[in-house]
């Protein structure tokens, strides 16, 4: 899963004192970088990425040999155009691709700390990769960007660091994940719970693997990411490689064979345990509550120039969630614009091929960075 | 630009704050930005001219000013500029509370349909008027709540509005609009600019 080549390290020697009141030390930050920065250093752009994604934004990744999860956005001469700006990724705090997580040796132990990780947050995800501008010496971010659990992550740095980046790009996201998305989150973590190769958390030092939960996690969640009308379109009642029904449980729907599909493919690129600590940080997240229930509070330090995105069949953060976003930051006066983008695509679309998407994001930037 | 356009900018004093609801593609915005250094914001509801405001560098949401100015604070702009919408909203009513809350003043504009082409078209012909500014048949246009300038003139009288200035627009022609001229300006004029606060 987790190889060591090509993949780039930070180590952060600065102590993170994380909200569940430990303080970690000396912890890897896993990262990639794409394009290059300029002289002034006043074209790097952070994205952060989604509950399952990683470092590896676009092109071919080394370690799954997959196009990159933000393919259709960033490359060159793409909305994040790497010919002009200097694109910097890193893999979440508790994730699988070489940041600190629950999959590395805990050296007391000497395995892996598996449960025993700290429980972290969406905060302290953004905490530990502020580290990265230090390392590349950058003092402002030309803009932060990031869909779904990365919109939560760009919502979170341009609290903590209102001064740190001039554009900021939440898309497809919530400020505060809601019962639907805690209950969601949950059923996934109860799959990989009732995995019996789970074994509290110490599958590695058990040597074994909670793949059939990992997996049964990945089909229900990958249901939230589409709509039903792009569900119905792509597979309707389609059968599987076969004529007729077969009167059994075997898959014989195309839809099922697919989310089997998809469940399989998981498993060989990510640790169970991450996927626990990930979804609980998403849980946790809920900014408002940051600012004793006034989410305007969150951003009225920064003068950053806001653009919120969301799509008409997305029910897993609908645009509702989003808009709440963009009112709290009118209610300050704050420089903000925001579309809705018709697709059917649900949660994903961010992520596809979606041509209003990509040209709003392209323009924004573009325009932004020539008035910067 | 056109002149309605260029009557509104006159209007709006430099380094301003500007709310333009129901922007559009964002041509009178652009202008006030490059012209009159003005903190320009924009709301409209087609989705595909958000994204030519976007395009341009224009700071817009999509929303529908009936039910998304509510977000904005009190007095929190300068002006607000409505051009040609009032007609087509719900409440029209609601609407002008709402800019006169948001707005320290509000710029109106609207088709006037006591203009005497609409007069003489529904005298003559006995169907619904349209005209350039009115250019939709009966069953597909979006204005539900027209009105003349006299209609506006008296509306906002009868709710304690202050009139700083109204105008009328007939063609290229310019001219102010008081008690004395109301009947005639509300035969001559296609459009009506009301600059006015609460």
């Amino acid at each position: 899963m987790n190889t060591e080549n090509n993949i780039k390290t930070l180590i952060v020697k600065k102590p993170l004192k994380l909200d569940c009141g430990k303080t970690i030390n000396e912890f890897p930050i896993a990262y990639e970088t794409y394009g290059s920065l300029n002289e002034k250093k006043d074209n790097a752009i952070l994205v952060f990425h989604a509950l399952t994604g990683d470092q590896f934004v676009t092109g071919l990744n080394p370690v799954t040999k997959k196009d990159g999860w933000w393919s259709y956005a960033v490359g060159p001469g793409k909305a994040i155009d790497t010919k002009k700006y200097f694109v910097i990724c890193a893999n979440v705090m508790g994730g699988c691709m070489g940041s600190f997580g629950p999959s590395h040796e805990d050296p007391k132990t000497g395995t892996a700390f598996g449960t025993n990780f700290p429980v972290i947050t969406i905060n302290d995800i953004v905490n530990a990769q502020y580290n990265l501008l230090d390392h590349f010496g950058i003092d402002k971010l030309f803009s932060i960007a990031g869909g779904s659990m990365g919109g939560m992550q760009v919502l979170q740095f341009i609290s903590n660091f209102p001064d740190k980046a001039k554009t900021v790009i939440p898309i497809a996201c919530t400020s505060s994940h809601s019962a639907q998305n805690i209950a969601f989150n949950e059923l996934g973590r109860q799959a990989i719970a009732a995995d019996s190769n789970w074994k509290d958390g110490n599958y590695a030092y058990e040597k074994t693997i909670p793949n059939k939960g990992l997996a049964v996690a990945r089909m229900a969640a990958h249901i939230t990411y589409l709509s039903k009308k792009g569900l119905q379109e792509k597979f309707g009642r389609k059968l599987q490689e076969r004529e007729d029904l077969k009167f059994g449980f075997d898959a014989d729907f195309q839809i099922e064979s697919y989310l089997r599909y998809q469940g399989s493919v998981f498993v060989d690129r990510f640790d169970a345990n991450s996927y626990l600590y990930i979804t609980r940080a998403m849980d946790y997240f809920d900014l408002a509550k940051q600012f004793k229930g006034n989410l305007a509070d969150a951003f009225r330090a920064t003068k950053a120039k806001f653009f919120i995105i969301s799509f008409t069949s997305d029910w897993l953060y609908p645009t509702q969630e989003n808009k709440d976003i963009v009112i709290a930051l009118n209610s300050i006066g704050a420089d903000v614009r925001f579309v809705e983008i018709e697709s059917d695509k649900g949660h994903d679309s961010f992520l596809l091929d979606v041509p209003d998407f990509l040209s709003a994001l392209k323009n924004f930037l573009d325009k932004s960075y020539i008035e910067n | 630009m056109k002149n309605e356009f260029q009557v509104i900018a006159k209007l709006i004093e430099r380094e301003k704050k500007v709310l333009d609801v129901g922007c559009g593609d964002g041509i009178l915005m652009n202008f006030l930005k490059n012209n009159k250094k003005t903190n320009i914001r924009g709301l409209e509801i087609s989705k595909s001219k958000v994204q030519e405001c976007i395009a341009k560098g224009l700071t817009v949401i999509e929303g529908n000013a009936e039910k998304d100015l509510k977000q904005f604070p009190d007095k929190s702009f300068d002006y607000v500029v409505l051009s040609q919408t009032l007609q087509a909203f719900l409440n029209p009513e609601l609407v002008i509370n709402e800019l006169l809350r948001v707005g320290k003043k509000a710029i109106v504009t609207i088709p006037n349909f006591g203009y005497w082409r609409i007069r003489l078209h529904l005298l003559l012909k006995g169907t619904m008027p349209i005209t350039k500014t009115l250019p939709d048949e009966w069953y597909n246009t979006p204005n539900i709540h027209m009105c003349s300038i006299k209609d506006f003139f008296h509306f906002v009288k009868s709710r304690d509005i202050k009139i700083f200035k109204s105008l009328a627009i007939n063609n290229q022609n310019v001219s102010i609009i008081n008690n004395k001229n109301l009947v005639i300006k509300n035969f001559i004029a296609d459009l009506g600019i009301f600059l006015i606060e609460k």
